[in-house]
């Protein structure tokens, strides 16, 4: 329950924290991959409980709403996961939880709309995250699309397929060559690397201990996707899936991954009353559609339009953390804000297409990925985390750095961040 | 020697369900700014199958576990491994040794290759040159604890149970290093309460928090992340940044240890005399090993353990034991012998019970708590009807109060039971049992009375002990709805259920019985409607003969301690007292009208229950058992009095023919069920085999059968032995 003070008619809207973000490890999805066997529930469970490890002065029973998000809501990622996830992870039953669901963007939006709660005064503290293990539950099964989308022609069927819509923006813009889509790939798996090699992404995963039949028990600390040292021949050999001769191939777009994020959500006032850290400020966020046929332009209507509501201009924005599905859709949202291709603000530790998407969960990887450049680089004042979503929509939300000397929070916490102490 | 050295004695076991030691190489985690304390082999041990077959520790796994271990050794030579770590399939760690496997070995040198083997495997795990981890994720008895507790360091899981030294309670001592280890590692007072008092406490087990909380783990984890936690942990051991420390642990060489450990002994001595009579061998041998090696080497010790072990093996009580615990509890009483077909019962959604005295209110508290569907009682007066269903409510309010049920479940138990004066309330019950008087023309008029009341369909039960079920059915309109349905005091308690079934009980009927049994977490056993069933028949033959060689002269302690060697949970006199004398005089006399003189009625005994006496043995002042001269002066004597062995071989011998006749006349299916019923309902010793293994074992049943129950083997040493 909240303990900020407001009345029955007046309300104060709070700042919002972002206090803490892990991940599991991901994997690939499939028989072959890390996961395969393990449970998704398991997953997001291994998330929250280290996330309460890592934050000793957080009492679990403060912790007002669990929301956890999947694209697929049955089997181990049924159930009302934010609830059942909270159970077995050892919260007292006193916590509630519930499921979320916008496909790509689900952990992103369940940190939006429980932040929404915690600016309102319905909650002090929240865990947003999400899972997605796409070796259990492949893209779309299951799923019944509405025949009308086909007979009265509301969605192209192929806009249903993620690839194809990836084609289509590269036909909406011609500059986005395939050699262009390739060299920005390589990078994503450069910097990636490049950032595992100076300890910057280990510190925020939480380890996964899995069983293979015929194989015993080990425990995963690293991320199983990544293909270090990937070059441009190795991507020039690679077939393009969607269409004969297309541009779109599994080396510059995210693969199918299994993995879990959580992030611990506070106000300001809450954070500093029981001590926890401030990584992040919560400045603004905005959802916004556009046609489903290039699903991937969804970023650049939902940042301007969060830009807008921040009273900020792209120039504001010191880094950038985007979500990797393809790497024509961050090309044409780099290409539309006049941004380079290797600019070194964007993506510093690489991307989905090295480290993997495991759907509902990547919102929640970004958003801990900016907290540490936050931490890297005081000089930074304003970032965004976005990312594109199926059936035509993007989402952004844009955050203050608190190392920053202009940093705009009303609390600033003992400690901003201390980093990983597991 | 190296595991290879096995290979010849483990290609005996060619059907042995194998528990692989599969290996991982996992990088352990660094701690903040450090480089990883390098690589980890971690061991799981798993048999490939799911958890209804748990994982075991045969002749072949224990080659190639040793096998696997030597290869880590090797590597830990090279500088490769930083540690190894030891952990089993979801829910064990490993339940112990492949006792099927155990009971094969036919000669006593394959015994000692047998314990050789597991000290040769563990004795590798302790000397990898790098430090040893147990993570103990689930259960883990015997050897599954002794592969814990040889590892330099243990995790526990706040999930795992079932974690004990059972080998006491199997006729086996824990030689392979447990004996050793533990006393050091927990203290020998604790040590005696895991390998001794647990054991023989109806073999109970420790969970993950109390073996802890004894010393047996250094650290403790929950579940849901334990083995990510273990290794964590490990790698803090490994890297010197956590040292455990043991608060329990003692040096044996220290100046007050000795005197502890002799005390400890002399505890466990005191128990296992109270507990057995010392008619078991193995929990003294435990003590006796326990004792010497307090001031000798491991190795020293591990010579004694294979050697006691090589000879337990071999003897008839560890098969009996074996047969009784893996044959007849874990196995056939899951599998009830002629049962018919499960899909032939009938829903049993409410429940009559005629009467409301205490049988018939132990019986309303059981199947309202067990099946959860509402419970009648009735009786003729309202005064009697309150205070059956009052003592039900006082039992739920008791559980309540001990916090063995919450307070809704204990308002729903209290809801389901309610009682009438009129019988009128069992029009839509489906299952109706009678505890009224154990008299045959009341029980038949209150089974006139329920058929006009109740449906076609409902079943009538009877919770008679020596009433003929055949007879009391004889005037239904339909008998086939009739079935015995005989309990043991104390209800709640006792496991076994005798399920009569007379000439004309039909199948789906006795299929509901079955599946009541179980629901009632019963073990059914079906029986023929013969006087006094099973238990109470071989009961009242045992007791016969024991009061009578007490009226023929024999002195009363001679009389009542001659059974000792058999290890029975009390002695006749006791027993007798706690059925009451009026209820076993009862019984005797209708078995004495069935069979004659095989069950000779006591005129002592009547005597005694004519003046209101309710135990020959009382407490004197000074504490010890007597019999008043005001008892001994109502009875009189014979002049031949007998030897306490005379009583034993006297007593023997009528159980074997007893038994044989049982067995002519049909009663139950084989002498296994005689030995189920024994175990379960009359807590005769597991060592004992239930009570034919022991007739075979002592000459007995060839004596009066010329013949033994069992073929050699099935619960004693192979005849090639």
């Amino acid at each position: 329950m909240s303990h900020h003070g407001s009345g029955a008619s007046q309300r104060t809207v709070r700042d919002i924290v972002f206090v803490d973000g892990v991940r599991t490890p991901f994997g690939r999805a499939g028989e072959k991959g890390i996961y395969a066997g393990t449970r998704a529930d398991d997953l997001i469970v291994k998330c929250i409980r280290e996330l309460l490890r890592r934050n000793p002065s957080l009492p679990p029973e403060r912790v007002d709403e669990v929301a956890i998000a999947a694209t697929t809501q049955t089997g181990d990622q049924g159930l009302t996961l934010g609830r059942t996830a909270a159970l077995l992870a050892g919260l007292p039953r006193t916590v509630p939880g519930f499921a979320i669901d916008r496909m790509c963007a689900g952990a992103m939006t369940a940190v939006t709309s429980t932040a929404g709660g915690i600016g309102f005064g319905a909650y002090d503290v929240v865990i947003a995250g999400g899972v997605e293990h796409m070796g259990n539950h492949p893209m779309g099964s299951g799923a019944d699309p509405n025949p009308r989308f086909m007979s009265e022609r509301l969605v192209d069927p192929a806009a249903l397929n993620m690839g194809n819509t990836a084609e289509n923006l590269h036909d909406r813009f011609p500059a986005i060559t395939k050699q262009r889509a390739d060299t920005y790939a390589v990078a994503s798996q450069a910097k990636l690397a490049a950032a595992y090699g100076k300890g910057l992404i280990q510190p925020d995963l939480v380890p996964v201990a899995a069983r293979k039949p015929g194989e015993g028990w080990t425990v995963h600390s690293v991320d199983e996707p990544p293909r270090p040292g990937t070059t441009m021949a190795d991507l020039d050999a690679l077939r393009t899936p969607f269409r004969p001769h297309g541009r779109v191939t599994a080396g510059n777009s995210a693969g199918l991954n299994d993995g879990a994020t959580a992030a611990v959500l506070a106000s300001a006032e809450a954070a500093a009353e029981l001590g926890l850290p401030v990584k992040m400020r919560l400045v603004s966020y905005a959802y916004a559609g556009v046609e489903p046929e290039v699903m991937g332009i969804g970023p650049v209507p939902a940042t301007e339009k969060a830009l807008d509501n921040a009273g900020l201009t792209i120039g504001d924005i010191g880094l950038f953390e985007i979500n990797e599905a393809f790497a024509v859709q961050v090309l044409s949202f780099l290409d539309h804000f006049g941004i380079p291709d290797d600019d070194p603000r964007v993506n510093r530790y690489g991307g989905a297409i090295a480290v993997g998407h495991p759907l509902a969960s990547s919102g929640v990887r970004l958003m801990t990925q900016l907290a540490r450049q936050f931490e890297e680089d005081p000089s930074v004042r304003f970032g965004i985390t976005a990312m594109c979503v199926g059936l035509g929509m993007g989402g952004t939300v844009i955050w203050e750095n608190p190392h920053h000397p202009d940093y705009s929070g009303t609390t600033s916490a003992a400690s901003a961040t201390e980093g990983a102490t597991a | 020697m190296s595991a290879a050295d096995f290979i010849e004695f483990a290609a005996l076991f060619p059907d042995e369900t194998v528990t692989h030691a599969l290996v991982r190489d996992i990088e352990l985690p660094a701690a903040a700014g450090k480089p990883s304390p390098g690589t980890f082999a971690l061991i799981t041990l798993d048999n490939g199958l799911d958890h209804s077959k748990p994982t075991t520790l045969g002749p072949r796994t224990l080659v190639e576990l040793g096998k696997v271990l030597e290869g880590l050794r090797e590597r830990a030579a090279r500088g490769e491994i930083a540690g190894v770590g030891v952990t089993g399939k979801p829910y064990y760690l490993v339940a112990g040794a492949d006792l099927s496997a155990v009971k094969a070995l036919e000669k006593r040198e394959h015994g000692l290759w047998m314990a050789q083997l597991g000290h040769d495997v563990y004795r590798t795990l302790a000397n990898l040159g790098v430090p040893s981890f147990a993570f103990i994720n689930g259960a883990a008895l015997g050897g599954g604890l002794e592969i814990a507790l040889q590892s330099t360091y243990r995790t526990m899981s706040t999930g795992a149970g079932a974690l004990a030294l059972p080998e006491a309670f199997l006729g086996l001592v824990p030689g392979w290093g447990g004996v050793y280890i533990l006393p050091r590692l927990i203290g020998p007072e604790n040590a005696v309460k895991v390998m001794i008092e647990n054991p023989l406490s109806n073999n109970r087990t420790l969970t993950g928090p109390q073996a802890f909380e004894l010393g047996i783990a250094d650290a403790l984890f929950e579940p849901a992340d334990f083995l990510e936690q273990s290794l964590a942990w490990a790698a803090e051991v490994i890297s010197g940044h956590v040292v455990p420390e043991r608060g329990n642990a003692v040096d044996p060489a220290a100046p007050d240890t000795a005197a502890r450990w002799a005390a400890a002994v002399a505890a466990g001595r005191r128990f296992v005399e109270a507990k057995t009579s010392h008619a078991a061998h193995a929990p003294g041998k435990v003590l006796d090993l326990l004792e010497a090696n307090r001031t000798i080497t491991q190795a020293e010790s591990a010579e004694l353990e294979c050697e006691t072990l090589a000879e337990l093996m071999q003897t008839d009580e560890f098969r009996a034991t074996v047969y009784a615990f893996l044959d007849l509890v874990q196995k056939r009483s899951k599998r009830p012998a002629g049962a018919p077909d499960r899909n032939l019962a009938r829903p049993v959604t409410k429940v009559g019970v005629v009467g409301a005295g205490l049988m018939a209110s132990q019986l309303a508290l059981l199947f309202a708590r067990q099946l959860k569907v509402p419970v009648v009682m009735t009786d003729i007066d309202q005064g009697r009807v309150d205070k059956g269903v009052g003592y039900v409510h006082a039992e739920v309010d008791k559980l309540l109060g001990k916090q063995r049920i919450s307070q809704d479940a204990a308002n729903r138990t209290k809801a389901l039971v309610t009682g009438s004066v009129s019988k009128d309330v069992f029009t839509d019950a489906d299952f109706v049992i009678e505890a009224v008087f154990e008299e045959l023309n009341v029980k038949k008029q209150v089974f006139a009375e329920l058929e006009a009341i109740v449906t076609p369909d409902c079943i009538l039960a009877t919770n008679t002990s020596s009433l003929s079920v055949t007879a009391m059915a004889e005037d239904l309109q339909h008998p086939e709805r009739l079935v015995g349905f005989h309990f043991f005091n104390p209800v709640a308690v006792m496991p076994l259920l005798e399920i009569v079934r007379a000439p004309r009980t039909d199948d789906a009927v006795l299929a509901t019985a079955f599946e009541l049994a179980k629901a009632l977490k019963k073990t059914g056993v079906l029986v023929k409607d013969a006087p006094a069933f099973v238990v109470n028949r071989i009961l009242l033959r045992l007791m016969g003969e024991v009061t009578a060689a007490f009226d023929e002269g024999t002195p009363a302690d001679v009389a009542d301690n001659a059974l000792r060697p058999m290890g029975l949970p009390m002695t006749p006199f006791t027993l007798l007292a706690m059925v009451g004398l009026p209820v076993a005089q009862h019984v005797q006399e209708s078995l004495n009208a069935a069979f004659g003189d095989r069950f000779p009625v006591s005129a002592n005994l009547q005597k005694l229950i004519d003046n209101g006496v309710k135990a020959l043995w009382e407490t004197a002042p000074d504490g010890t058992q007597e019999i008043p001269q005001s008892t001994l002066s109502l009875m009189s004597f014979g002049t031949s009095p007998s030897t306490g062995e005379d009583v034993l071989r006297r007593t023997q011998d009528a159980l074997a023919q007893e038994i044989g006749l049982m067995l002519d006349e049909g009663v139950v299916a084989g002498p296994e069920d005689i030995d189920l019923c024994m175990i379960l309902g009359a807590g005769w010793p597991m060592f004992l085999g239930g009570i034919t293994p022991y007739l075979d074992r002592v000459g007995a049943s060839e004596r009066v059968n010329g013949k033994p129950f069992l073929p050699p083997g099935r619960a004693s040493r192979p005849a090639a032995g």
